[in-house]
């Protein structure tokens, strides 16, 4: 059976709802919430500090630690809280999305840190973090030549579609979740996975469109950033 | 063929192309990116005929040589003080830059700076990103007595400051408050009554958030007179 | 610095400018801020903000109580919210936030968890109570109490269906509640007793301390903190002042 029609009525090309606000969290160097649909993200950045231990230390450049969590509440299943395999895992992909956009050069020795954590998740909360934590960071001053701007688009069914929800996620007939991220200024991929079973086509045409949906997405973050100086 | 794609005094979020083409330079906050002069700051842009710059709104102080600083002493070595100043590594002053006064060896250093003692200083040397020298000779520098410390976004230290001095100087006026502003975003606050120390955090607090609208200073000014006659 | 808040609170006024017994503002309560949660709501105090959540499941009863539903109750100081706090498993503070915060709810008997018993003995509700502190600017614990009172009192119970939790599918029926314990902190910083300390008063801050009180007045449990001794008449006056603002935050939930 074809797939002809998603659950909240969204063409298959098109992201859900989106909200962005920068500086949210007062004592961070930088914050921002970043909402999709029914999935909301907080990010806060603190640094650059010093890093302990000491040996960790890089005498060429600052570094980048990220820390990607769920609150308990934030699923309809409680999630015991404290890091899993899972946040371990994404903290790491989210850094390296990130990362292709900082520059630490100048901060040697100092460690910048990154927090995110998911109030109310309905899929697609990895690539909320990572919008949310592009924004913090360019709120907290960070050297960058460019922001991060994220989605998941995947197949639901036989079609390709963008920003899946949790019931699409969930679909009977079977989902796969390609979470994605792009630098919208080079339009370069930063963050790349998939769960699931697409062919080399299908995820080219995926690839495209999430593309497409990201520049949807810089812009809000483009708004929310000048928004919190202009007033 | 080069253009300018951004307005003076314009915000700019980092990645945004400001110019095209090399007849553009990029200076503070901006990069070349091959054809493009691309923002890597969120920042007010400036434009200075062919220079093209982002001035940061936001970010944590970085130390440059030459800054006035307030910072608090964390450590009494041997040979010196180590301070800490709001950057992730403490300065360091050395015997010979704690004071006008010949220091010996061997001296009580805390006869001069104790743990926990404010002290206004300037950086005088960067070596390395974890050595950052600090001197108290020089006008103006010491230890500062019993006061507030008030953290402030370092761009926004300009703002606070004024145009020589003149917004500062304002806000000691009416409060009667001695008031010293580093350029790590720290403000040392002192006054004789604690509603006038009280208000002239709030003329700061103003200051910092709107920093960027003009006419500032006459605002701040109304606020301060109308407070004064409550 | 913290010499510096004694000394001009002496003069009795505090350093941003607020009365002895007055609250940061503004205090807003907000509920359902996640719709995977039984209940939820954040409370923004002044500058800080906390957020509760409260899951259910079924489990098996405490053998010293088989006919009573179960609360457990966490906090994490996230280091998201403040540049003290570090990562990894809650520290002694975190887990003194939740204990306290426990107490008021469970010494007062808030929650009916007489009611919470599904099969004596064997199947009960668990009710868990997460306190995740977004931003931290000062009086944690109050503002904490205060969202997990306010989202438990908005709690509705999960679709059971035989021994199993459908997870996502809520009824319309809310957790039963007997009374609204607030809690409510008194801090004593050099001769001077105040109540919602900021930041810089924290520092400063020889004792406080938290009672959780019920509209009657009886009080249900109560913390002393800090490091220095205090004497009755001090325990007594800090114990009026907390009442006394307790009926403040009172009027918040209701």
């Amino acid at each position: 059976m074809s797939y002809t029609k998603r659950p909240d009525g969204r063409k298959f090309d098109e992201t859900r709802e989106i909200e962005a606000k920068v500086g949210i969290i007062k004592r961070a160097d930088g914050s921002a919430m970043f909402r999709i649909g029914k999935t909301i993200a907080l990010a806060a950045v603190y640094g650059p500090k010093e890093l302990y231990p000491a040996f960790m230390q890089k005498s060429t450049t600052g570094i980048l630690r990220c820390y990607y969590d769920m609150m308990s509440f934030s699923v309809t299943e409680r999630k015991r809280p404290g890091p899993t395999r899972r946040s371990n895992e994404i903290s790491m992909v989210t850094r390296d999305a990130l990362l292709p956009v900082l520059d630490l050069s100048k901060f040697q020795n100092t460690v910048v840190d990154i927090f995110i954590n998911v109030i109310q998740a309905d899929a697609g909360t990895r690539c909320a973090g990572i919008c949310a934590a592009a924004m913090a960071l360019a709120d907290a001053g960070i050297p960058m030549k460019d922001l991060v701007s994220s989605v998941s688009v995947g197949k639901v069914g036989d079609k390709i579609v963008v920003d899946l929800d949790k019931t699409e996620e969930d679909y009977e007939e079977g989902a796969t979740d390609l979470p994605l991220a792009f630098m919208p200024g080079t339009g370069k991929v930063t963050l790349l996975q998939l769960d699931g079973n697409m062919s080399k086509d299908e995820i080219k045409k995926a690839l495209e469109m999430g593309k497409k949906a990201c520049e949807g997405i810089y812009k809000v973050q483009k708004e929310a950033l000048k928004a919190r100086y202009k007033k | 063929m080069s253009e300018i794609l951004v307005k003076d005094k314009e915000i700019v979020v980092p990645g945004e192309i400001l110019a095209k083409g090399m007849d553009f330079l990029p200076a503070g906050g901006a990069i070349r990116e091959g054809e493009n002069i691309v923002a890597c700051r969120l920042g007010l842009i400036s434009v200075d005929n062919r220079l093209v710059k982002v001035i940061p709104l936001t970010g944590r102080y970085i130390p440059k040589s030459g800054d006035m600083i307030v910072g608090e002493v964390a450590e009494v070595g041997l040979n010196g003080w180590r301070v800490e100043f709001g950057w992730a590594f403490q300065a360091n002053i050395s015997l010979k830059d704690g004071s006008n006064d010949y220091i010996e060896r061997g001296a009580d250093l805390t006869r001069y700076y104790t743990h926990g003692d404010l002290v206004v200083g300037k950086i005088v040397k960067i070596a390395g990103p974890k050595i950052i020298d600090l001197t108290m000779k020089g006008p103006g520098l010491r230890k500062l007595g019993p006061g507030r410390i008030i953290e402030i976004n370092p761009q926004k230290v300009p703002r606070v400051i004024g145009k020589a001095g003149s917004m500062i100087s304002m806000i000691k006026e009416h409060t009667g408050c001695n008031m010293i502003v580093g350029q790590n975003g720290r403000v040392w606050l002192s006054g004789t009554d604690p509603k006038k120390e009280a208000l002239a955090v709030e003329a700061i607090r103003m200051i910092e958030e709107q920093s960027h609208i003009s006419g500032l200073t006459d605002a701040v000014k109304k606020f301060l007179e109308k407070e004064a006659k409550k | 610095m913290n010499n510096y808040t004694k000394t001009v609170l002496e003069s009795g006024v505090r350093f941003d400018g607020r009365k002895l017994d007055e609250f940061k503002k503004p205090i807003i309560i907000e509920l359902g801020i996640s719709k995977n949660a039984e209940g939820s709501a954040k409370v923004t105090w002044g500058e800080t903000e906390v957020a509760v959540g409260i899951k259910m499941n079924v489990g098996t009863p405490y053998p010293d109580s088989p006919d009573k539903g179960v609360l457990i109750t966490g906090a994490e100081l996230a280091p998201m919210s403040s540049p003290d706090f570090e990562t990894g498993p809650p520290g002694q503070q975190a887990i003194e936030l939740a204990r306290v915060v426990d107490r008021g709810i469970r010494e007062s008997n808030m929650i009916d968890t007489k009611k919470l018993c599904i099969k004596e003995g064997e199947l009960v509700w668990t009710v868990f109570l997460d306190i995740y502190i977004l931003n931290d600017s000062g009086n944690l614990i109050d503002a904490a109490a205060l969202a997990a009172v306010a989202a438990l009192s908005n709690t509705v119970f999960p679709k059971l269906e035989g021994n199993q939790i459908k997870f996502g599918e809520f009824t319309k029926n809310k957790l039963p509640i007997n009374l609204l314990p607030i809690t409510s902190t008194a801090v004593k910083i050099g001769n001077k007793i105040l109540v919602d300390p900021s930041l810089d008063e924290e520092k400063a801050i020889d004792a406080r301390i938290t009672v959780a009180v019920s509209e009657k007045g009886d009080i249900h449990a109560m913390q002393k903190g800090g490091s220095v001794g205090l004497t009755i008449d001090e325990v007594d006056q800090m114990i009026d002042l907390a009442i006394k603002k307790s009926k403040e935050l009172r009027k918040l939930i209701k």
